[in-house]
């Protein structure tokens, strides 16, 4: 049985902090398909349309009928574990430094044998498994098998805990206190067993509700942070960079404009200065030190969440500069994504629908409470995946734009 | 007689008393400590307090500095950078054209302001009791006469200067002094204004805190009436001065030239007094 | 019902009249700074000098190498400076020993090559058999390697412990064919293990990925092996012994819906093999198995017939395997012992066949070897080997 993870002890300060290594990370172009899946969370293989095969390992051509029609579908990962190992040796450095690592075979359900990391508490083969499709440090997606019915330490699984950023005894510095969304965090980071959270505050003379409760946590610690100006950013990550584990920038600015309801480019620019330059600051002063920590020992940095919007995706013209705003900071993120990959820091993006908030006071219900996204945020850390849409808004703007993106950008356009 | 007075009447105009150029004598006592210096500015760094409206209106941008470069592959034998910030940030000037009410005058902005309005004798009205006790303190004409019946009457042509020490007040939180009800800043009323440009041609008003005007003067009637009255009568402000308790009550002289901005509205300048030591 | 398709076809054209001959090994190196054309271009040179021809003679060349990338057989002749009329690449891993002798046989007996040399060869630097590994096929790269990096350690830790489970198969069974493996190659000039292996250093060794302990794996070396086929009438003139081609078959990625491999192609066309050889398992005098582990040597005792599927156990307990053993199994070391050069590991089998069956095998001599198979298992492509091939030989 796994045995519940405990408080690591204190960090021995004359030993050398080891550097990252990651995984292999090279796939075939048609392989990043489970990748894209995955860094939703979802575990999808290639189903044949024409002769209903599953496929893997991934294929440009159904290996049953030779159909190239093939589309990534949703799978339910149930399986017969047939084979297990235990790896005592490696030919990869991140695997040598973490031996031994457990590996299994599966025989899916629907049909393809798969190769899979082994979580601890999967009983000797044969035994039935639930297969699920993880991120790896490298950023792309493997097969991690997990025991058919939960188990008491379930997420504790030393293989399992290099797939995900739990923030349990981690250190996490959340930009933005002031705002319901980042109350709701910070509370629900401490639920969740962080050790310290560091909340920033932009203007410290401008009282808000909710300060006064933030206070009262023991593990809270409100920092001055205003992410427009990067002399107060570059201080803070003075203070505080070289042991962050866990940055959530929620930090933002959201007015309800689009170009002719508004004159000039003054909001538009404050929207760009925290949602855009914000983050950009916020990267330079605290991505190298957490890019150094990666492997830090099993509490070591781990995530970058950026707080960005389903307006990301597509321009919703009643926020239209908003929506710009947020669009540049996607393009950051992945810019963000490409650089922490080298040390396997995790960047999640949340892609909220309109949150219940006072920018959004006109916007008609359905909207995302702070405590509903606070808690999503919570679940992607604890499953690693890289892309969080929480809400029917948001998923449902999802699945249109996945679908057609165009049509999408007409819709909105009313 | 007061000094300010006998400086008014000594008029710097007329460039010459006792056979030396006034010019002269006064190179010679600021060489000699005669006449000190004093600075008047706020440092401009991003961390100063700066006004807030309420978020849906426009926001004067606060000081922000970004470094070009230093001495580095940017740049590698120099060091200097780039800064942005609103006509009103940090220790600044407010032209006629700040406030509705004096849009349409001639010469309201700060590249068309008479240049010889910039420099001028300088009243320092001491309210620091009184504003430690009270931070909505009032500044009244009735608080200004008395202060005339010790100093002697306010010039024409002079800045009048509300020294609260709130410059004092190095801790942002203090110095915005924010509660839910919004900024608790001493500043003037309305009838001490009025007072002040009609019946005393006063060149300008200053203040230690952020606006001319109280904290609280948006219940004022009028709103605002430092800005409403002194903008729309074609005077000026001065705003985040420190230092003025290194003034005398009377007898400084005040140099104040904004930037030259096409039309501004006002500009961070660096504020200095020259004062008989 | 595969089966019945197959043994219904025409029966094919025998290897009438070609020969193996020259069987040469290139000495194995744990490792080397040289590079496969090195080893490839060396054991060319050794099959011209134990033939006693020129360069020129030598019309058609069949290379199998992985560490001669970028090149392949094309560029090769070019160093090599020959001018074949007919060439190969066969990149099979341990099958290409018996896929070469059957593609050759059949060129010289078509005429289109006279004289073909086989070559099968690798280098192997300090970090190479990494490099070969993280790069082995895109399932590999997608679906395997991402997995512990393991390389084909944990693919056939997968397949031991479930033929172990399966099959009822011991750890001391796998030992017993490993340690007399190991008895063999102290009588092999060029095998790499110099010392005897004892069951309880097998059983104890070092952990590597469960079930396998370090002496189910092969040790990567760098070295070559090569032979040539031309026609017996020419190797007469030649003054050469040389062996003949009974019968051959290959098969790949047979058994493609078997959850997790327990056979290989050999069982698809092991009737075809024994028919067109007219012997059957009991006439073989010795079995030369591709040995990358040993649940490989014993799903190959298997699938080709020397006893039941699932008998591999029992059939390993009845019998000795050493090279006056009751079954003489890889009598040179195999791989397990005498070590693996790369693509040279599918030819081990081949040129130790040779030397059994024209009595050059000196101490490790099987009396009286009149016929003797060989048989070739490679790629593990993601989650199996797919390629398999087999071959009778007989002393000419
Ligand atoms: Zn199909």
């Amino acid at each position: 049985m796994v045995r519940e993870f405990a408080r690591p002890r204190r960090k021995n300060p004359v030993l050398r902090t080891r550097l990252p290594n990651l995984p292999p990370g090279g796939r075939s172009r048609v392989a990043l398909g489970l990748t894209a899946a995955a860094a939703l969370g979802r575990f999808e293989l290639q189903r044949c349309r024409d002769c209903q095969a599953v496929q893997y390992p991934p294929v440009e051509a159904c290996s049953r009928c030779l159909s190239v029609r093939l589309r990534w579908e949703l799978q339910s990962g149930d399986g017969l574990l047939i084979a297990q190992t235990e790896l005592a040796h490696s030919n990869d450095l991140f695997f040598r430094e973490r031996l031994p690592w457990r590996l299994g075979m599966v025989r899916l359900d629907c049909g393809p044998t798969v190769v899979v990391h082994l979580h601890g508490d999967c009983l000797p083969a044969p035994a039935r498994v639930r297969v699920d499709a993880r991120l790896d440090r490298s950023g792309q997606a493997v097969l991690f098998a997990l025991p058919d019915t939960e188990t008491a330490n379930m997420a504790d699984d030393p293989q399992l805990r290099e797939f995900t950023c739990d923030p349990r005894f981690r250190k996490v510095l959340v930009t933005d206190g002031r705002s319901p969304l980042g109350q709701a965090l910070v509370e629900h980071l401490v639920k969740a067993g962080a050790d310290l959270v560091w909340v920033g505050q932009a203007e410290p003379w401008k009282q808000f509700p909710g300060l006064d409760a933030l206070r009262a946590m023991p593990q809270v610690s409100i920092v001055p942070l205003d992410l427009t100006d990067s002399s107060s950013v570059r201080e803070l990550a003075a203070e505080i960079g070289g042991r962050v584990d866990i940055v959530v920038n929620n930090a933002e600015v959201h007015r309800t404009h689009g170009i002719g309801d508004r004159q000039g480019i003054e909001t538009a620019r404050l929207e760009m200065d925290v949602n855009y330059f914000g983050l950009l600051r916020l990267a330079q002063a605290f991505g190298p030190a957490l890019r150094a920590r990666a492997a830090d020992g099993p509490t070591g940095a781990v995530a970058w969440v950026n707080l960005l919007s389903i307006y990301a995706l597509s321009n919703y013209p009643p926020h239209g500069t908003f929506s710009a705003s947020k669009a540049a900071a996607l393009s950051l993120s992945q810019c963000l994504r490409a650089e922490m990959r080298s040390a396997g820091v995790r960047v999640v993006n949340l892609f909220p629908g309109p949150m219940d908030d006072e920018w959004n006071q006109t916007v008609v219900p359905p909207k995302v409470s702070p405590a509903v996204l606070a808690r999503a945020l919570i679940t992607a850390l604890k499953s690693g995946v890289e892309d969080v849409f929480p809400g029917d808004v948001a998923q449902e703007w999802l699945e249109r734009w996945r679908d057609n993106p165009k049509a999408l950008e007409r819709e909105l356009a009313g | 007689m007061d000094s300010a007075i006998s400086i008014e009447a000594g008029g710097v105009a007329r460039g010459d008393v006792g056979g030396a150029s006034v010019l002269l004598r006064l190179a010679a006592e600021l060489v000699s400590g005669q006449i000190r210096v004093v600075d008047l500015t706020q440092t401009l760094a991003p961390e100063f307090p700066q006004i807030s409206l309420p978020p849906e209106m426009g926001q004067c941008w606060p000081f922000r500095i970004e470094e070009v470069s230093r001495y580095d592959e940017r740049g590698p034998a120099w060091y200097w950078n780039n800064f942005s910030c609103g006509e009103h940030t940090g220790t600044h000037f407010d032209a006629p054209i700040h406030w509705v009410s004096g849009r349409d005058l001639p010469r309201n902005a700060t590249d068309t302001i008479p240049p010889e309005d910039l420099i001028g004798p300088a009243c320092v009205i001491d309210c620091t009791a009184e504003s430690a006790a009270d931070a909505d303190f009032l500044l009244s004409r009735s608080f200004i006469e008395r202060w005339e019946s010790v100093h002697g009457r306010i010039p024409a042509r002079a800045w009048v200067l509300m020294r609260t020490d709130w410059s004092k007040r190095t801790d942002p939180v203090a110095y915005q002094n924010y509660d839910e009800t919004g900024q608790h800043t001493p500043g003037p009323d309305a009838e001490a204004v009025r007072f002040l440009v009609e019946e005393r041609q006063v060149i300008g008003f200053g203040s230690e805190s952020i606006g001319t005007d109280a904290g609280q003067a948006q219940y004022q009637r009028p709103p605002f009436p430092c800005h409403y009255y002194m903008h729309g009568a074609g005077r000026y402000g001065l705003q985040c001065l420190a230092n003025l308790d290194q003034l005398p009550p009377t007898g400084a002289i005040l140099i104040c030239p904004p930037l030259k901005i096409r039309n501004g509205s006002g500009s961070p300048l660096r504020v200095l007094a020259l004062v008989p030591a | 019902m595969l089966r019945v398709s197959l043994s219904a076809r025409r029966v094919r054209h025998d290897y009438q009249g070609i020969v193996a001959v020259a069987p040469v090994t290139v000495p194995y190196v744990r490792y080397s700074i040289r590079t496969a054309h090195w080893f490839l271009a060396r054991a060319l040179a050794e099959l011209l000098r134990v033939a006693g021809i020129d360069k020129a003679s030598v019309d058609g060349l069949c290379v199998s190498s992985f560490t001669l990338a970028p090149d392949t057989a094309i560029g090769l002749t070019q160093h090599l400076g020959v001018a074949p009329r007919w060439l190969d690449h066969i990149p099979l891993g341990g099958a290409c020993g018996v896929v070469a002798l059957r593609r050759a046989a059949r060129a010289v007996q078509s005429g289109d090559a006279d004289i073909v040399a086989c070559l099968a060869g690798d280098t192997n630097h300090v970090d190479s058999f990494r490099l070969t590994l993280s790069n082995f096929s895109s399932f590999a790269r997608d679906a395997v390697y991402p997995y512990g990096a393991g390389g084909p350690n944990a693919s056939f830790a997968f397949l031991t412990s479930n033929y172990m489970r399966e099959y009822e198969v011991a750890r001391a069974d796998f030992g017993k064919l490993c340690v007399a493996q190991r008895e063999n190659a102290l009588r092999f000039e060029h095998a790499l293990f110099k010392k005897p292996l004892t069951l309880a250093e097998y059983l104890d060794a070092r952990l590597i990925a469960d079930p396998l302990r370090l002496f189910d794996c092969v040790m990567p070396c760098a070295g070559a092996d090569a032979f040539l086929v031309m026609s017996a009438e020419r190797a007469r003139s030649l003054g050469l012994d040389g062996v003949r081609v009974l019968s051959t078959i290959e098969r790949h990625n047979g058994f493609a819906d078997d959850p997790i491999q327990v056979r290989g192609g050999w069982a698809l066309d092991r009737d075809d093999l024994y028919d067109q050889a007219g012997v059957g398992p009991a006439d073989i005098d010795f079995l030369q198995v591709y040995d990358d582990y040993p649940v490989i040597s014993l799903m190959q005792i298997e699938d080709l017939g020397f006893c039941e599927k699932g008998a591999g156990a029992r059939f390993v307990r009845a019998n000795t395997f050493d090279w006056n053993g009751s079954f003489p199994l890889n009598t040179s070391g195999g791989q397990l012992s005498a070590g693996q050069a790369g693509a040279a590991g599918g030819y081990l089998g081949v040129v130790e066949a040779m030397r059994q069956l024209t009595g050059v095998a000196g101490a490790r001599q099987v009396s009286a070897a009149a016929v003797g198979m060989v048989s070739g298992f490679g790629m593990i492509n993601y989650d199996r080997g797919l390629a398999s091939a087999a071959a009778i030989l007989a002393a000419d």
